[in-house]
């Protein structure tokens, strides 16, 4: 008997208790949800910049290396796409744009149709994700099952910068991915 | 291994001691903060116990159902019945891909496998790309707290570290620093993989597709640019539905570490373009556990690490005490169901308080498990030096005359036996402990006296 057979025999064997799947409930409620979501992003180290500030800022940086995927802002990239995604570690920041996001934590959903390649918001030094402000569904449920039917290969909530406490419990910001995360918010 | 005997050299340096104890005290305290601005919070805890417990009564089913779905969305997939043929299975692809360097984002089950020391017996480089974990690895130690691998050591002794491994400035011990050399140094590595291991913190029988939590985004940085990624799983992580997730992710990091959630929760559902997913699920003890009505429920547990960061006894003993992959409370329910007898002092390792019960986020019942594992533990050991003092006290306690008389000599004995006899070591609750001043009086003779 293979080893797949003998872990469901395992399995079959035993004496077991039907227990019911629960139903969820949506959790949903009437909150200031922008301003939740503002809250969440601030909370997680991120940043919210206006459009106008983030001109402001894009101004002000002026990064060498830029790539763009949001159609709006397409003029802001200085270089193409690479078709090897390694190729992507020397780039100063990319800018994406998120379909939606959640107030509760500030998790933003992107995947990959809308990626280019899977690392780009992680190889990036700095990230940029363009999100609608109406857009927001006050907990993972409702964005749970926005997705219900998605099949993408890939997809993500990303909820802020890289970061880590593993040296003494000190929270740096920056560890292997984006060493920053800033949040467009548009109407 | 022992645990009083791991836990007392743990406490031998007092300083670090307490330091470890606050230290874990203040990520318990902001889980609690982080679940009281959630007032459905206890409805979340039930309903991922009950989406659990049934996962867990058709556990079969759903494997079946993930296989099924992960291999029409490309995805490989293997079965190991314990570590070896985990073990084996990874060594195997590694080989067919003739690679000998790979990067590896944090799982608790390669740990359990001690899937490294394999690899690296046979000619295979791992690079542990979380940060906590590449300290530890650099140390050849294992991590001493499943979410917080190297909560143990100071950053004094990692700027030592590093100033060896990765050539920083010596005595810099600023954090930012030390990230930032590891960073580039980790960089280099997620660059010329071409293959990535990751665990998984859920797997979705409705879809076939993956989950895995990080912060650092490590696991993502690994995986996006290597040709391979092989994904272990334990068979327990199973999830029916994707919504599940939604209950699972608002647990999770608030009871990890008190974000809301984790940075990244990144989604596999099929490999890209050209690439491979080969995922492995593995039993490893988890069947045989399952079959234990007593302890089956400790398969709920999602490795949030809640249970450690409360524990008076994890605070002030450390990870390492237990010498098991999963230290703490849940590691102390898990691991005697892998060898009872390795592992036999662990579930003393509690004061039955039952915090851990309170915090964990799936609602395992911790120490209740502890106790009953006890009970099973003593009575295969038989007699013991606490056993045969509850024995004399139950024969003092039933008759009044023995308890009148062995007061009366109890109190004298403790003024004047010799230090070394009531502190010797057949008296388990002299150690650590001093005994109490003998009151002048018994409470009786006090009452005879005062009474109005």
């Amino acid at each position: 008997m293979n080893s797949r057979e003998s872990i469901l025999q395992a399995i079959r064997k035993l004496p077991r208790e039907k227990k019911n799947l629960p139903e969820l409930p949506d959790f949903g409620k009437n909150s200031d949800l922008l301003a939740e979501f503002c809250q969440s992003i601030t909370r997680n180290a991120g940043e919210v910049l206006s459009l106008e500030d983030f001109q402001e800022w894009m101004k002000e940086k002026n990064f060498k290396k830029v790539i763009s995927l949001v159609p709006d802002y397409a003029s802001l990239s200085t270089q193409a796409m690479p078709e090897d995604p390694h190729a992507l570690d020397s780039l100063d920041l990319a800018i994406v744009e998120a379909p939606f996001g959640v107030a509760e934590n500030g998790a933003m959903w992107l995947d990959e149709t809308s990626l280019c390649h899977r690392v780009l918001p992680f190889i990036a030094e700095h990230l940029v994700i363009v999100l609608r402000s109406a857009h927001l569904f006050p907990t993972l449920h409702q964005a749970y099952a926005q997705l219900q039917d998605a099949s993408t290969g890939f997809g993500v909530f990303i909820a802020g910068p890289s970061k880590t406490a593993d040296i003494e419990q000190s929270l740096v910001i920056g560890a292997q991915g984006a060493k920053s995360l800033w949040v467009v918010l548009v109407d | 291994m022992n645990h009083p005997q791991a836990a007392a050299a743990f406490l031998k340096d007092q300083a670090r001691a307490s330091w470890h104890d606050e230290t874990l005290w203040y990520v318990r305290d902001k889980r609690d903060a982080a679940s009281k601005r959630l007032p459905e919070w206890e409805d979340l805890r039930t309903l991922a116990s009950d989406i659990k417990e049934h996962t867990l009564s058709q556990l079969d089913y759903y494997l079946e159902k993930f296989e099924e779905k992960a291999f029409e969305n490309g995805i490989q997939v293997y079965w190991a019945k314990d570590a070896a043929e985990h073990n084996q299975i990874v060594l195997q692809i590694l080989q067919s891909k003739e690679c000998k360097a790979l990067v590896k984002s944090k799982s608790i089950l390669t740990e359990e496998c001690h899937l490294n020391p394999f690899l690296e017996k046979n000619g295979i480089a791992v690079v542990d790309s979380d940060l906590g974990e590449r300290i530890v690895q650099f140390l050849n130690q294992p991590p001493s707290h499943i979410v917080l691998p190297a909560i143990h050591l100071k950053k004094k002794e990692i700027a030592e570290l590093f100033h060896e491994k990765l050539g920083t400035e010596k005595g810099n011990e600023d954090p930012k620093y030390l990230t930032d050399a590891a960073r580039i140094h980790l960089r280099e590595k997620f660059l010329s993989a071409k293959v990535a291991i990751t665990g998984v913190n859920f797997g979705i029988a409705e879809t076939g597709e993956f989950v895995v939590c990080t912060n650092e985004g490590n696991a993502d940085m690994g995986v996006h640019l290597a040709d391979v990624h092989i994904a272990c799983m334990g068979i327990e992580k199973i999830i029916p539905r994707r919504k599940d997730l939604g209950v699972f992710l608002r647990l999770l990091a608030r009871s990890a570490t008190g974000q809301s959630i984790t940075t990244y929760s990144s989604h596999f559902r099929s490999p890209r373009k050209g690439k491979e997913i080969h995922l492995i699920l593995v039993d490893n003890g988890r069947t045989a556990q399952l079959s234990r009505s007593n302890y089956r429920s400790s398969l709920k547990c999602i490795r949030c690490g809640a249970c450690m960061n409360t524990c008076p006894i994890y605070r002030r003993s450390g990870g390492f005490s237990y010498g098991s992959t999963v230290p703490g409370p849940i590691g102390s329910i898990l691991s005697p169901g892998l060898d009872v007898k390795k592992y036999s002092t662990l579930p003393f390792a509690s004061t039955l308080c039952g915090s851990c019960t309170d915090v964990c986020p799936v609602k395992i019942n911790i120490h209740e498990q502890l106790y009953a594992w006890r009970q099973e533990i003593t009575q295969a050991q038989g007699w013991s030096g606490k056993e045969l003092s509850i024995k004399l006290a139950k024969g003092i306690f039933t008759s009044p005359l023995a308890y009148r008389v062995s007061g009366k000599i109890l109190r004298a004995a403790l003024k004047s036996l010799p230090h070394s006899l009531i502190y010797h070591p057949l008296n388990a609750w002299g150690k650590g402990r001093d005994l109490p001043q003998p009151p002048a009086s018994t409470f009786s003779e006090w009452y005879q006296k005062n009474r109005l």
